[in-house]
């Protein structure tokens, strides 16, 4: 937790400061808890990206390659080359300031430079300098600056500042993608070495083992065998998902978080058993064992390299289409680059529901399917046995994890799921959900401990929302289908709002399902008991 | 990366303590990372949560979920966090060279 009070990160100042926006000067040792830790060495050896060494932001020199100048300044003439959308959008910007106030980070901080037009600008100021005649002849003049140390360092703050959330492109008149921008500053800041360990020990695990966590085969089978084993406890089912079998139906993929943190591993508990009572013919991976996808917060091709894994283990196993579970980013890879960078996955089939008859004709390409487009289908056709009233010791908000609300238009299906689920569901007001959803704070490789006081500032509009709820109907528990919410959203609910829990949509569909063979259900997935049914007391 | 030095002990360190070469660690060092969490004394209790931790960790190469760890130790979280007040994973993970998990944690 941070040093400061919440009294002081409330205290935010938004007047601009005095000097000239184009100064780049920072001071990294003051703004501490704002910034994230380099890169480890070893993960940038593993992967065989350039400058692997040990520096710390907060020292003078960054030992950057003697050429870096020439080596950001050609990797950005051959990406506007490759990115026709990247020369669009530093072109087409005219600074009309509609996406000024709606990033969570400036509405937090106040800093004019997490306005995510001045974000932007931080590159586009160079291009201008590098690229443009106005900006060659004119300078300064023309909003032109030379990229030198301070600019480049200016970059790693900034654009380790962002998570990518997309939550200011709704706002665009011109539809900027200003994720885009953050994802292309980033793969040139990688190009000279200058990257966050929280994005790149995940990206070296995953390209190790499979998953961010590390998490080899062995420990794989074991925490699942674990979960197994607690879900019979509750439930006295005894469920059987089977890992790395060939001739499956269906491959299922999840966040690693999902089999080995709290309180992902509850929404886990809640996949094993919709499944296992539908009895879907299906297999998880011990090598696609990752949905998450963290290559999307380095470079283009390193997204390419991780997600290689999902369409080769899918044809491998010779599964016909592939299931997805609740994870945030992963649905922004999956659904919009998959296809183009891995694909065609023409030996799969286009999904169809066995037990509805449901074509998933939206994903007649990538032939991957959301579990909430799947479990809400299935509650459409009356195919599961549900008791809400086993939620009913929950009061539940839906927050919209930013990529499925955004990338893929995941609104109506976890709400109608939860509206099927629990008795006492709430909104939160209308301009902090669907899509325009507040991120948590932490996306995009940002949910790491050092960096907490951004995240905290970052995820207080999303706080402010649930407070609302809490206070107007007593809202204790906040639904979310992303791993990396589970995550942050949990620290930040600790610190603006103790008093609610965070959960995956499909927890709370684990404890309302009724299952044939069961024991009387007394306590929810996670052991807390269930609230007093009518009829209770008198017996 | 820096070295943390402590008494007879000296291990390189990330910059939150954990250990980097987590195959140098034993009871030496754990009762001098200890004194960085608070605990000047590694009592029996503290032993056995971390030679559990060291020992699943030698085993399937990451930390245990916390809840099989509570469950196989039979420590609750609360007296987890009594013996070591920054918790399971920043706490008695560090104590046990452990490496810091990352990604959506």
């Amino acid at each position: 937790m941070p040093e400061k009070t919440r009294d002081e990160l409330v205290r935010i100042d938004y007047t601009p400061p005095r000097r000239d926006w184009s100064d780049p000067a920072i001071d990294f040792e003051a703004r501490k808890g704002t910034w994230s830790y380099p890169a480890a060495a070893k993960n940038l050896r593993y992967l065989g990206f350039p400058n692997p060494r040990d520096w710390s932001p907060t020292d003078e020199d960054w030992q950057l390659p003697e050429n870096w100048q020439q080596v950001i300044h050609d990797g950005l003439a051959e990406r506007l080359t490759k990115y026709r959308s990247l020369k669009l959008f530093l072109d087409v910007c005219v600074r009309c300031g509609a996406c000024a106030d709606k990033c969570h980070f400036y509405l937090g901080s106040g800093d004019p430079k997490n306005m995510p037009v001045l974000r932007a600008e931080l590159l586009r100021s160079v291009y201008r300098n590098d690229f443009t005649t106005a900006g060659k002849i004119l300078g300064r003049v023309a909003g032109a600056r030379k990229l030198t140390p301070a600019v480049l360092k200016e970059w790693f703050y900034y654009f380790y500042q962002c998570t990518e959330c997309r939550r200011c492109s709704v706002f665009c008149p011109y539809g900027i993608d200003t994720a885009e921008i953050t994802m292309l500053a980033r793969e040139l800041l990688n190009l000279v070495g200058l990257n966050i360990n929280w994005v790149m020990e995940p990206v070296a695990n995953c390209d190790r083992t499979g998953n961010h966590l590390g998490i080899q085969p062995h420990t794989f089978k074991d925490n699942i065998e674990f979960l197994v084993d607690e879900l019979e406890e509750t439930t006295g089912v005894r469920v059987n998902p089977s890992i790395n079998r060939k001739g499956a139906e269906v491959l299922f993929i999840v966040p690693s978080a999902d089999f080995f943190a709290e309180p992902g591993i509850y929404t886990f508990m809640g996949y094993l058993l919709l499944l296992h009572s539908l009895g879907l013919d299906y297999t998880l991976s011990a090598y696609a064992s990752e949905g998450g996808n963290f290559g999307l917060f380095t470079s283009h091709d390193t997204i390419k390299r991780l997600n290689y894994k999902i369409y080769h283990e899918a044809k491998r196993l010779g599964v016909k289409w592939i299931l997805g579970g609740e994870c945030g980013h992963m649905w922004r890879v999956m659904h919009q680059y998959m296809d183009t960078m891995n694909g065609p996955a023409d030996f799969l089939e286009a999904p169809v529901s066995p037990f509805t008859g449901t074509a998933f004709t939206n994903a007649a390409s990538t032939k991957m399917v959301h579990i909430c487009e799947f479990t809400a289908d299935l509650i459409k056709h009356g195919k599961l046995n549900l008791d809400p009233t086993r939620n009913d010791h929950l009061r539940v908000t839906f927050h919209d994890s930013c990529n499925p609300a955004r990338a893929m238009g995941i609104l109506e299906e976890p709400r109608y799921v939860l509206r099927s689920v629990v008795n006492n569901f709430f909104e939160m007001p209308e301009n902090t959900i669907r899509e325009q959803t507040f991120c948590c704070g932490g996306g995009a490789g940002l949910g790491n401990d050092e960096n907490m006081e951004m995240r905290l500032r970052g995820g207080l509009p999303r706080a402010n929302a649930v407070r609302f709820v809490h206070e107007k109907h007593a809202v204790n528990r906040l639904a979310c289908i992303c791993a990396i919410d589970r995550a942050t959203l949990s620290t930040l609910m600790e610190y603006w709002v103790p008093e609610v829990d965070v959960s995956g949509v499909h927890e709370l569909v684990g404890n309302a399902l009724v299952l044939e063979g069961e024991k009387p259900r007394t306590t929810d997935l996670r052991g807390k008991p269930l609230a007093a049914r009518k009829g209770d007391a008198d017996a | 990366m820096s070295t943390f030095t402590h008494g007879n002990v000296s291990v390189e360190v990330d910059e939150d303590g954990f250990m980097l070469e987590p195959e140098k660690w034993n009871e030496d060092v754990a009762k001098a990372l200890a004194t960085t969490e608070g605990v000047n004394e590694l009592g029996e209790e503290h032993w056995k949560l971390v030679h559990y931790l060291r020992n699943y960790f030698l085993q399937f190469g990451v930390a245990p979920m916390i809840r099989k760890l509570c469950k196989e130790t039979g420590y609750d979280l609360k007296k987890v966090y009594e013996l070591f007040p920054s918790g399971p994973a920043k706490g008695a993970c560090k104590v046990a060279g452990l490496a810091k998990p990352t990604g959506c944690v």
